[in-house]
């Protein structure tokens, strides 16, 4: 059909034969892009008289926002927290599989490392490649300044504390926060109110993680700004009832009314038992996120790999500090989360995808362009069949990635 | 006229649907001729028009050389209101057919000047050639689009402001929160939706029974403006049995006769 655009020349194409995610519910719609956005076939239709240039048939397909993934180590090989003389071509590399699991955006996320590795690879900084503030050149710290007796996988030696009061110690460390999404770290530590309320002013993600905070002291720290949780339950102090510790952040009533804390969840069926999973889901469904927590060897045969300044063991679908039991990572993909999820959990398709999609998105304010399928945001999409298997990727409406 | 008499709800979206589709293909519309249709929206019709999406999905028909004219809009409400009849129609008709968006008009309620707006609505019939099916719905008062009783039967294109009545039953659409009802629109006059080659009005339901009797068995009055069209050569009632209630066991006895008769009005057209 003859199109007549007065607001843009550019192609539009209409995704038919589909159910989009959209306000929560899989609704058999069809869905709009044009220059890498969602858009308004209302508006099209009206305003410009304009069509679609291209029909993409979706066989009866699910559309859902593109995954965001908020902690991932690495993967293929890559590991992120090692400076190696290509840094941008890693993080490229991993970005471009983990498309075939349905991942649009991710942060690479740093364990502790000594600060010459935060100043050789925080300051190559990636390309942008959307408008949007996080695609995936922002990166998630996470660590150092966590605690000795929780540092899981972590190497003990690069553990740090805010000695000269805070944000110092962070700028000593890092050298530069313009590239970063997101900190980890404990709250119990001295000095760290001051250190959650600077982040949290500049925009930055606090998440408390690898601590043995109390409930209080996790519930000052999401008042001082702290909105997210990092790998619920593991590496932090276990629920109990007369002291939830962070875990209690779920159902805390301190939580400020307009806030919501967003805690992370590695559904690999290995990090969290299902019926722990089912626990914190019920106790908080909309805040939870899916992560995959994947290392270096994800994607990979089993065997030794590298992991910060550690080496790890693969042992089938378990990821080993080598020679201990410590769980170091996990080697999961996002869409096998996301399916774990569903079917441990119970919930629907819908809410599965959100722990993917939506939910990140939330927790780092992004939802204007990521996470959604609203009009305006990013076409980056995922296309799934019923039982969450993906069979095509598209970041800003081009196809990256089919089955 | 004709009066169709159908069981149920369902039955007349049917109808309906068929009747318009079998006059689209016998007009066999082409680049150079349009089948114009008047178009009405609100509940009656969408059993309709869920019956036509299906039929152009079955390849039965195409909207690309019909343009349509829709009969009223409300003033004051964005376009992209959930209420608005723009949205309306793209939701339950235009998105799901082939019709070219230069090819459908709907009053703008937004429009700078409303009088100009409603008389080039006017012209642009004029210009398509004029209407050759007008379909409607009937209001509980008996209004056509948004006629109230006292609209002249003469009336064209213009500015209404709403009966208390039609604000009161359309507040469901607005959270129940009268200060968000509109209370004017634009819509066709009697005297438009009558220069319509042929009209088919869409009844259904109990609470439309009192006004179909008003309109057909009693005489032609402003009060009840759908009675216009009993002075129209070429009008079909279409309605369920519920809508009947109200009427004479004489005058549906006759037309139940007539059934077999009009019924042949939507058989599938023989292939060409």
């Amino acid at each position: 059909m003859p199109t007549n655009k007065s607001v843009s020349k550019a192609p539009i194409t209409q995704f038919v034969n589909c159910r989009i995610l959209r306000d929560h519910k899989l609704q058999r719609e069809d869905l709009w892009v044009r220059e890498g956005r969602i858009l308004d076939p209302e508006k099209l239709f009206f305003d410009e008289e304009g069509y679609a240039d291209q029909r993409v048939d979706c066989e009866g397909l699910i559309i859902a926002p593109g995954f965001i993934d908020v902690q991932i180590n690495g993967g293929y090989g890559i590991d992120f927290s090692q400076a190696t003389s290509n840094v941008r071509g890693g993080v490229a590399l991993v970005a471009k599989k983990i498309l075939e699991h349905g991942v649009t955006s991710f942060l690479p996320t740093l364990v502790t490392s000594p600060p010459n590795i935060y100043h050789k690879v925080g300051t190559t900084s990636t390309p942008v490649l959307s408008t949007c503030p996080v695609s995936h050149h922002c990166c998630h710290l996470e660590g150092p300044f966590i605690s000795l007796e929780k540092k899981g996988a972590h190497p003990e030696q690069y553990l740090r504390s805010f000695q000269s009061g805070g944000m110092l110690d962070l700028i000593e460390t890092y050298g530069t926060l313009d590239n970063v999404a997101m900190v980890t770290l404990a709250p119990e530590l001295p000095n760290s109110e001051k250190v959650v309320r600077e982040l949290a002013q500049r925009g930055i993600t606090v998440s408390l993680g690898h601590s043995v905070a109390n409930l209080s002291q996790a519930e000052e720290a999401v008042q001082n700004g702290a909105s997210f949780i990092t790998h619920l339950f593991n590496a932090m102090l276990p629920f109990h009832h007369r002291d939830p510790g962070i875990v209690g952040l779920l159902t805390s009533d301190q939580v400020p009314q307009d806030r919501t804390v967003f805690y992370g969840m590695i559904a690999d069926g290995i990090h969290t038992n299902s019926a722990a999973l089912r626990i914190a889901h019920r106790a908080h469904p909309t805040g939870l996120v899916l992560v995959t927590d994947a290392i270096t060897a994800m994607g990979l045969p089993p065997g030794r790999h590298t992991l910060g300044q550690q080496v790890i063991e693969i042992q089938g679908l378990h990821a080993y500090v080598a020679g201990t039991k410590t769980l170091s990572g996990s080697i999961a993909t996002m869409d096998m989360c996301v399916r774990h999820f569903k079917q441990a959990s119970g919930c629907s398709v819908e809410q599965a995808l959100e722990a993917a999609s939506l939910h990140p998105a939330q927790l780092l304010g992004i939802t204007r362009c990521k996470g959604t399928l609203d009009y305006g945001a990013d076409a980056d999409l995922v296309l799934l069949d019923d039982a969450i298997n993906v069979r095509a990727t598209y970041i800003a409406g081009q196809e990256v990635w089919r089955k | 006229m004709k009066l169709i008499i159908l069981n149920d709800y369902d039955q007349v979206g049917e109808w309906a649907a068929k009747y318009i589709r079998n006059k689209i293909l016998r007009f066999n519309p082409g680049p150079d001729r349009f089948f114009i249709l008047g178009l009405p929206t609100g509940g009656t019709p969408l059993g309709c028009y869920k019956k036509l999406i299906e039929f152009y999905k079955k390849g039965e028909i195409s909207f690309k050389y019909v343009k349509t004219f829709n009969m009223d809009e409300y003033v004051g409400i964005p376009r992209d209101h959930p209420e608005s009849y723009h949205s309306f129609m793209w939701n339950n008709l235009f998105k799901h057919i082939d019709i070219k968006s230069e090819n459908t008009h709907i009053l703008d309620g937004n429009a700078a000047n409303l009088v100009e707006e409603c008389d080039s609505f006017e012209e642009e019939i004029k210009a398509a050639g004029g209407i050759d099916l007008f379909v409607g719905g009937i209001g509980p008062d008996g209004h056509i689009a948004f006629n109230e009783p006292g609209s002249s039967l003469l009336s064209r294109t213009r500015v209404k402001t709403l009966a208390q009545d039609t604000i009161l039953a359309n507040a469901r659409f607005f959270d129940g929160d009268l200060s968000k009802v509109p209370t004017m629109a634009l819509t066709v006059g009697v005297a438009t939706a009558m220069d319509a080659r042929e009209v088919m009005i869409l009844i259904t339901g109990v609470h439309k029974a009192f006004a179909l009797y008003k309109a057909i068995e009693e005489g032609v009055n402003h009060m009840w403006t759908v009675s216009a069209f009993q002075q129209h050569p070429q009008t079909v009632f279409v309605c369920d049995e519920d809508a009947t209630l109200e009427l004479r066991v004489k005058t549906v006895k006759y037309f139940q006769g007539m059934m077999h008769v009009h019924n042949k009005l939507v058989d599938p057209l023989p292939p060409n």
